[in-house]
Order: structure tokens, then sequence, then C-alpha cells
């Protein structure tokens, strides 16, 4: 192909990246990512085209239907610069070709996408930040915000520039087998902090008290023979070593929850989630399930059995 | 809550309804928001608190196909509002959450207004596109944005000026039974987000994986950092011995059951 007349800067691709930021924006139920996947473009647009003819034909071919996962869109984008390009300069690629790629390419990616960002990424750093923020630690929501952006620009600007670089070869790589590796691989390690997840963070008490029993002599701690003031503390928490050494009263309280921890910690969160995967494949509305959850919290409770 | 408090919490409002569709910056999601409500006026910790409670309601709230989640970003904003306005402190979050899912779940309505409202904006696209004119491409782009915005602020400057001594008696009028109760399904309703996300991932694959994340968890010294790398570690292993294991039986005999493979050779 002969020398080229026009190129997109790293300038030109930084500016279509950063409004990549911008592509839901005029989400709409006929074509869906259209609006903010034409204003992306229109930097490099705006360098590969002058006359009007030129101009009002690009903008139409990039008002077409789209719609994939916002972060996938980079290396799409980068593929449509490449074309636009090579258009541009006189090769022969028509909105055909064009339209074809940016199609071909927004499904598979779209079913990356969703899996490794909303599914594992977000739930993961999320559960991270939440953890620390829920007792008040400011270091919460920085780690999230931080650790969840540096990440995403990074992937918005080597994913578009590899984009851009591979050029219409890119549908090779992508039915090649790493991409279904990430997948797959974030697929694994989502499901196993899934499972981590829901044995920390759901909680599910019964109160109901299936036993009173004795503790034998010794076995508790003797009230009547605590020195008074700090020494006595002392003294009592060095019997009691964590709930490891003796009981604090002469009565020991077994719940239906202490029995049910003692099957495997968490049963209870687990069942519960099964139960909500259920419906939600009945169709079940989750926003039903989240009401119907908060009922049952209230009516357990006023029964007693939470 | 002073005027400037006021101004704050309505732009803070608008980043999260912007976020809420474009899904970038992450502004919409309860830990953000909540802190930063929580910030501008004056109940940082108690916002940080709230953020990361509801961030664990929160974290599978995704629209994907036909389920349709509450909106994370209304869920924030209503709630942390309410919550500083109760002037309950730490204390009313579980209330503030409990309050603000139904308000959630209305702003899904608005949503939905506002992605039919663009379908007219695009069209006029469509007809500056004709033209030529990028200049309109980019200004109805934002406009189509700013009605994403307000569809959290404007929410959020209503309640703000509801008189703070209604809301509080509305809170305080709710009887203890209720609030603990809600409280308990606060602790419950998490396991939704989480059922969402694996019907979402699930296969016979990965199900193994899920029960060793559920049994390792019961060991408390391990953070959820321990589990993560934990969770890598398992899926390289995995995906190693996986490509070794294919290329060393050539694919010819390989059924996935060895034991049914060795019967077949004799």
């Amino acid at each position: 192909m002969a020398e080229k007349k026009v190129t997109l800067s790293k300038k030109d691709r930084m500016a279509v990246c950063w409004r990549s930021t911008f592509l839901q924006g005029s989400w709409n139920y006929e074509r869906m990512q259209n609006g903010g996947w034409a204003y992306s473009m229109i930097p490099a647009l705006k360098k590969l085209y002058t006359t009007k003819e030129d101009r009002a034909a690009a903008l139409k071919r990039h008002l077409e239907f789209f719609n994939t996962h916002p972060y996938l869109a980079a290396p799409i984008l980068g593929v449509t610069l490449a074309l636009e390009e090579d258009r541009a300069n006189g090769a022969p690629v028509d909105d055909v070709a064009i339209n074809g790629v940016k199609v071909g390419m927004m499904g598979p990616l779209a079913g990356v996408g969703d899996p490794v960002f909303w599914f594992t990424a977000r739930p993961i750093i999320g559960a991270l930040g939440a953890s620390l923020a829920i007792s008040g630690n400011i270091v919460g929501p920085i780690l999230f915000f931080v650790l969840w952006n540096v990440l995403r620009i990074a992937f918005l600007w080597y994913t578009q520039e590899f984009g851009y670089r591979a050029g219409s070869k890119i549908t090779d790589d992508l039915s090649g087998g790493l991409l279904q590796k990430v997948t797959r691989g974030a697929a694994m390690m989502g499901m196993f902090v899934l499972g981590a997840l829901i044995e920390r963070w759901v909680s599910i008490k019964f109160t109901p008290v299936v036993s009173k029993t004795p503790v034998q002599k010794g076995g508790y701690i003797d009230w009547d023979h605590i020195p008074s003031g700090a020494k006595g503390i002392k003294e009592v928490l060095t019997q009691w070593n964590m709930g490891k050494g003796m009981s604090l009263d002469k009565i020991k309280v077994t719940t239906l929850q202490d029995n049910l921890d003692q099957l495997i910690p968490g049963l209870a969160a687990l069942l519960l989630t099964f139960l909500c995967m259920w419906l939600l494949k009945k169709k079940v509305s989750p926003i039903v399930i989240i009401l119907g959850i908060f009922i049952v919290g209230i009516i357990a409770h006023v029964i007693g059995l939470m | 809550m002073s005027a400037i408090s006021m101004i704050l919490v309505v732009i803070v409002a608008f980043f999260a309804g912007l976020e809420g569709i474009l899904d970038q910056f992450q502004f919409h999601q309860p830990l953000i928001a909540c802190t930063l409500i929580g910030l501008v006026t004056g109940n940082l910790t108690a916002g940080i608190m709230l953020g990361g409670s509801l961030q664990m309601i929160a974290l599978g709230w995704a629209n994907i196909g036909a389920a349709v989640a509450p909106d994370a970003a209304l869920a924030a904003v209503a709630s942390a509002i309410i919550l500083v306005k109760g002037g309950q402190g730490t204390a009313g979050i579980s209330t503030a959450i409990a309050v603000a899912i139904p308000l959630a779940v209305a702003g899904l309505f608005l949503t939905m207004i506002v992605r039919t409202i663009s379908v007219a904006i695009i069209h006029i696209m469509d007809k500056e596109a004709e033209k030529g004119n990028f200049r309109g491409i980019e200004v109805w782009q934002f406009i189509a944005l700013l009605l994403q915005g307000l569809r959290i602020a404007l929410p959020a400057a209503f309640l703000l000026v509801i008189p703070t001594s209604a809301v509080r008696s509305f809170l305080e009028s709710m009887p203890a039974w209720l609030t603990d109760g809600m409280a308990i399904g606060g602790g419950m309703v998490v396991a939704v987000g989480y059922a969402m996300v694996i019907n979402m991932m699930a296969s016979r694959e990965v199900w193994p994986f899920f029960i060793i994340g559920f049994v390792i968890a019961a060991v408390s010294q391990l953070t959820l950092i321990a589990i993560g790398a934990l969770g890598i570690a398992f899926a390289l292993i995995y995906l190693e011995l996986e490509s070794k294991g294919g290329s060393g039986n050539g694919g010819s005999s390989n059924t996935g059951d060895p034991l049914g493979d060795i019967l077949d050779d004799y």
C-alpha cells in the first residue's frame, strides 16, 4: 500500500479513549450505545475526513445499532480506528466491512466483559472495600475507587491500542483460546470468592434455645471468688481465655444456631442463596425477592425465630 | 443542613446518576456515593459504614438480560440522605437501608423513562449526521447524559426539601420490632445479589471452586485478600493442568473419565 496520507496520532487515539467513557450516555431502547459510539469516534473522523459528504457518511455509518460491554468497546474502537484510517487513505474498506467488524466483535466481547468485570472484579473489589468500610474505615471506599479506576483506565487504553495495531486481524486472535481461558478463569475465581462471601456476609442467626445444660463445677468462672477492680477483670479474662477456657455462666445455653454451626458454618446462608437462585430461575423478580426477605426477617423476629 | 451541604449533596447525586448509566468511575456504587454524601454533610463515618453495608447488598446488582436489579445509584443516595436527616448516626443505618430499597425500585421507572426519551434524542442525532455536523452530535450526547444525572439529582433534591423533623419523627415512630426485623432482613438480603451472580456464572466446571471457597471461608484468619489470592491460584492451577492433560492424551479416547478409559482399554 502507498504511503499513508493521514494517520491518527497518539493524541487522537487518546481523545477517542477518553470519549468512550461516555459510551452509554445516550443509551436508548432503539439502537442502544450508537450515540455514544458516534460521539467517541468524532475526534478521529474529524481528522480523517474533510468534506461535508464524507463526514455525513461517516457519522451515519457509526450511528448504527451498537451494544457491548462498556469497557470491551475499547478494542472494537481500536480496530474501527484502524479500518477508518485505511479507508481514508483509499483502501477498499466499505461500510459493510466496518459494520461487520463492529457487530462481529460486540457479541463475543460482551460475553467476556460481563463475567469478568460485573460478576468477578466488581463483587471482589467491592467486597474488599465494603468489609473495611463497615467498621467506618475510610480506606475501604478509597481502595475500591482507586483500584477499580486504575484497572479500568489501563484496560481501556491498552486494549484500544491493541485493537488499533492488530486491525482486522484481531478477530483471529479472539477466536483463539486465550480469551476463552480468561473468561473461564474469571468464572472459577469468581465462584470461589462467592462461596467465601456467602459464608462470611450473609448473616442468619436462629435464636431459639435448644438446650440448657448445667456446667460442671470448675468449668465455669466462680464469680464470688474474683478479686474486685482491674485485677479481677484480668483474672476473669485469663480464666475465660477468649471462650476457650471456663464458661461465663453456670448454665450452658445452646441455640439452634450453635447446632447448625456444628454441621458446617453458614449452612443456612447457603440454603437461602440456593432458594434465591431457584426463585430467580423461576423468573421471580429480584425486587420481589428482596422485599420478601425483609418481610420474612420481620416476621421471624416477631415470633422469636431470629 | 446548610445550603452549601445541600447543593453538594445534589451534585454528588448528579454524578451518581451519570455513573448509573456510564458505569465507569463507579460514583453510583454505594461505597462511593454514601461516603461522599457523608463527607459533604459532616457525617463521614456514618456515611462510610452505610456505604459498606449497602455495597454488600448491591454487590451482584447488574442489569443483564431480563433480570432487572434495583437501582444502586438511587438506593445509595436516598439511604444516605435519610440517614443524615434522621440524625440517629450509625444507629440508623439498617433503617435507612430498609427505607431506601423500595425507593431504588421506583428508580427503575425513572431509568426506563430516560432511556425512552433517548430514542428521540438519537433521531435528532441522525438529522445532525445528515448535515455532517459533529457539534450537534456532541451537544445531544451531553443532553442525554444530563437527563441521566437529573434522574438521581431531582429525587435527591426532593428528599432534601422534606422537613428534617418529618423524616426524624417518621423514623422514630417505627417500633423496635420493625427496625430490628428489618436489620435481620438486611443481613439476609445480601444473598439475592450473590444468587444473581451465581446464576450467571455457574457451570459444572466451576461448582467445585464454589464449594472450596465456601468451606475455606470458615477459617476466620483468612482475609478477603488471602481468599482472592487462593482463588487465583486454584484457577491458574486448573487451567494449567488442563492444557497439559489435553496434550498428553491426544484427545482420542479422552472421555473425561479416567477409570472408564482404563476399563475401555482392557
